[in-house]
């Protein structure tokens, strides 16, 4: 048996007083896609968020790896990590953003080469290689020297992807990937995911996109109201709903 | 005046069934009888320049590259650079320390922008000239401790100094502010793209907030550095010969004040039309990333105006979009 690559014990998550999260316990397995569906304001983002410490857990216990996120505990007592320790974790997980947030004043493969070399000190010819190489992996050989701006909205997700990749990760985030896209350029970024999935790379992986949750998708969770409704493979839940607010929501958007 | 080309893009490429667009361009009356006015008006004022004997334009060509005004000249240069650096450096950090959650940190800050913006320059100025009367030694120690160096402030103190601290100073309170909204200006989405491949906060700032800050950041600074050229004139009040002193000193000499100011006039016109000048290259930089199209130079402008040879494709131009995936 081996470890989950994150596990979720009763997650809770605040911003003042509103309650986002309620206590969330979920398990994703190694080298599995993990989908989190549900309508908007449910919590999706803030938990992932979560798994990379950018929000601070408010109770339960959050793992990646086997490692608690963003503390240490001896005994009883949870240690806040510094912020070294912080990045060092995160640097081990890729996230990939709805709104791409490249950095606009560096190229394509500035943006690829950029961590690899500032957080992981590798050196520069190495990572330029490997850089290359991501870039004509998610079929952006051309484009090595533009920059974001003059990219569509699908070749700028598909570097994003390159960068996140670039520090080879074990596990990848991705929020919304396809949500800022016109409809024609969504194909192509859920193709480099679906490459990635047969690759064998962990992903958890917020989405509208029904049809990749079904194709590509291992397991998945219907999130509303900061708690998990219901659960399962996307085979039986996509097409045989169980609950009523899950049966509502997918009338919605298939 | 402005020639309107519709034409432009139409000549090559087009296809048999596509004519050039050619229309007669709309006519501007009013543009031309404004033109003849002020050339009118600009001639009579070079007029009354040149052909006034009170000018003494010798004078002026005579003091013109003297070696006390290029001395003085030299000294304004170097006030502005330094004053500048120190404003740039030490603005940065106090907007870092500005934008700190620690509420120390950031007040501290507040207090030092507070206390330079709030008081004139030439104050400042007078009391760090005067300081030595303030503390007439300055000691290194440990604090409340024994003192390792000691010096007298009337020899540490010199005008020159006194005048890169009072202006330095005083320019990092007004650049601080312009970094911080510079910082400011950046999207979150940046800091936590780059927090989320494990960068450090100050990587993070330094490698990918403050390059983007400086698009922003960029154009008040020019205009800060060409105030800051114009600013040092004030530092003639503590005895520092700069363009400004240097004029006074002959001219409280020979009596010849009028000319003489010309020359520091002119002078200080031909300094900042450099700056604004260098300033456009300098945005030009910094825009790189943030337009699809650069903004044409002043020389390609005009090669393009006048025919010349076709511009080489701007790097920054979209490339045609042929790739496919995987
Ligand atoms: N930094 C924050 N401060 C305060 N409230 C927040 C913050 N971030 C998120 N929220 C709130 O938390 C709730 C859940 O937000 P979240 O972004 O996780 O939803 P989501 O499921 O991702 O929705 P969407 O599909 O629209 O992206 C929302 O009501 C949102 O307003
Ligand atoms: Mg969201």
């Amino acid at each position: 048996m081996s470890v989950p690559m994150v596990k979720a014990e009763g997650v809770r998550k605040s911003f003042g007083s509103v309650e986002v999260l309620s206590g969330i316990d979920l398990e994703v397995a190694r080298r599995e896609v993990f989908c989190l569906i549900g309508p908007s304001g449910s919590g999706k983002s803030t938990f992932l968020r979560c798994i990379n410490h950018l929000e601070q857990v408010n109770a339960g216990r959050l793992y990646v790896d086997g490692e608690l996120v963003g503390y240490r505990q001896k005994g009883e007592k949870l240690y806040e990590l510094r912020d070294r320790e912080v990045c060092a974790k995160r640097s081990e997980i890729g996230m990939v953003f709805q709104h791409f947030n490249l950095f606009p004043h560096k190229t394509a493969l500035g943006n690829v080469i950029e961590a690899p070399i500032q957080v992981k000190g590798e050196s520069k010819s190495v990572v330029i290689e490997r850089g290359k190489k991501l870039l004509d992996r998610v079929g952006l050989g051309s484009k090595h020297d533009a920059y974001p701006r003059q990219l569509s909205g699908g070749q700028q997700q598909r570097v994003a992807i390159a960068r996140a990749l670039a520090m080879e990760p074990k596990l990848m985030l991705f929020d919304e990937p396809t949500s800022a896209l016109d409809p024609e350029l969504v194909g192509e970024v859920l193709d480099v995911m679906r490459g990635l999935a047969e690759d064998g790379m962990t992903m958890v992986v917020v989405t509208h996109e029904m049809g990749f949750a079904r194709e590509v998708g291992d397991a998945v969770v219907f999130m509303d109201g900061g708690v998990i409704v219901e659960s399962g493979s996307p085979r039986e839940m996509l097409t045989n709903p169980q609950h009523e607010r899950t049966k509502s929501f997918l009338s919605k958007v298939l | 005046m402005d020639k309107v080309s519709p034409a432009v893009g139409t000549e090559s490429g087009q296809s048999a069934g596509s004519a050039p667009v050619v229309a007669v361009p709309v006519r501007h009356p009013g543009r031309w009888v404004s033109a003849v006015l002020i050339v009118v008006l600009i001639a009579m004022l070079v007029n009354g320049l040149v052909t006034n004997p009170n000018f003494q334009w010798a004078v002026v060509k005579q003091w013109f590259f003297s070696e006390p005004i290029l001395k003085g000249l030299v000294v304004t240069l170097e006030l502005t650079v330094i004053a500048m650096f120190i404003g740039v450096v030490l603005g940065v950090v106090l907007a870092v320390m500005r934008l700190s959650t620690n509420p120390i940190v950031s007040g501290a800050s507040w207090v030092y922008i507070w206390f330079f913006r709030g008081t004139p320059v030439l104050v400042q100025l007078l009391i760090w000239f005067n300081l030595a009367a303030l503390y007439s030694v300055v000691s290194l120690g440990i604090p409340f401790g024994p003192e390792f160096v000691t010096f007298n402030t009337n020899n540490l103190i010199a005008p020159l100094v006194a005048a890169i601290l009072g202006l330095g100073l005083n320019e990092a309170a007004y650049m601080s502010e312009i970094i911080r909204a510079g910082i400011l200006s950046v999207d979150q989405g940046q800091t936590e793209a780059a927090q989320a491949l494990g960068m450090s906060r100050l990587k993070t700032m330094r490698r990918i907030v403050l390059p983007q800050a400086m698009r922003v950041v960029v154009p008040p600074t020019g205009n800060e550095t060409i105030s800051m050229l114009k600013t040092t004139s004030l530092a003639s009040v503590i005895a520092v010969t700069e363009l400004l002193y240097a004029a006074q000193i002959i001219y409280g000499r020979t009596f010849q004040t009028i000319p003489l100011l010309i020359v520091a006039v002119i002078w200080y016109l031909i300094l900042t039309s450099i700056l604004s000048g260098g300033q456009f290259y300098v945005e030009r930089y910094f825009a790189r990333g943030s337009v699809r199209t650069m903004p044409l130079t002043p020389i390609q402008k005009l090669r393009r105006r006048f025919g010349g040879a076709p511009l080489p494709p701007a790097r920054e131009a979209p490339a045609p979009n042929l790739e496919g995936i995987r």
